[in-house]
């Protein structure tokens, strides 16, 4: 289990090999990345800008993947997440699951992304050249994380 | 205490973090009250507390979290991250 909360981009090929290095019993890894979207419900944006609470962040998402290797047969999983100035087009994270079969995989990446949405303290702020505005959140992704069931969803 | 502010909570504070006496504030939202009674910056920042999430030493609570003996508060909106 891996979490990582940075300003840098990553390697996507890079870390899934890091993921499976040296372990044989590995069938399936599911990765999800998450880009900054030029359109917005608001209109094009040309930047954003995104803001966490260091010490909490980290604890935040190793929770959820402590959360999500309770829950499923993995045999690893990363969580990369940046922040700072981003563009549309940019990385913004990254969640690597692996396991034997891909059922597993598959259900725990979905939970890590539905869970981290809801939970993990990140705030985005949307920038058009003129006044940037922060991003709402969404009942949808309320919604999404509630469907897993638990606690405090 | 120390009390953190994130987001367009931070941006109203005009702070992101300071040091706070909590008084006889039990709650979070007795630390509300006090701040607001304060200055009109804390009245603009929690004019809509349905908007306001709370974390007590990094752990997610809200605003009936009892804060007596913890080292940080923070106040900020729903998450946006992913």
């Amino acid at each position: 289990m891996h979490v990582s909360v940075q300003r840098e981009d990553f390697d996507i090929a890079a870390e899934i090999s890091t993921l499976t290095a040296g372990d044989r019993d590995i069938g399936a890894v599911v990765s999800f990345t998450g880009l900054v979207r030029e359109m917005t419900p608001k209109g094009p944006i040309s930047e954003m800008a995104l803001e966490h609470y260091p010490g909490m962040t980290e604890r935040a998402l190793e929770e959820i993947a402590a959360q999500a290797q309770q829950r499923w047969p993995l045999q690893g999983l990363r969580i990369i997440h940046r922040h700072g100035p981003l563009a549309p087009g940019d990385r913004i994270v990254l969640v690597l699951t692996a396991s034997r079969h891909r059922q597993a995989a598959f259900e725990a990446a979905e939970f890590l992304m539905d869970y981290l949405k809801t939970k993990a303290p990140f705030w985005k702020k949307e920038g058009d050249g003129g006044k940037a505005r922060w991003v709402d959140a969404r009942d949808s992704d309320d919604n999404a994380a509630r469907r897993w069931g638990g606690e405090g969803t | 205490m120390q009390v953190l502010y994130f987001a367009w909570l931070r941006e109203r504070v005009g702070a992101a973090a300071e040091e706070v006496d909590p008084g006889d504030a039990a709650t979070a939202r007795d630390l509300v009250e006090r701040l607001i009674a304060r200055d009109d910056r804390y009245a603009a920042a929690f004019c809509d507390l349905a908007a306001v999430r709370v974390a007590v030493d990094q752990e997610m609570g809200d605003l009936d979290s009892p804060i007596d003996g913890a080292r940080e508060v923070a106040f900020f909106p729903p998450v946006t991250g992913g």
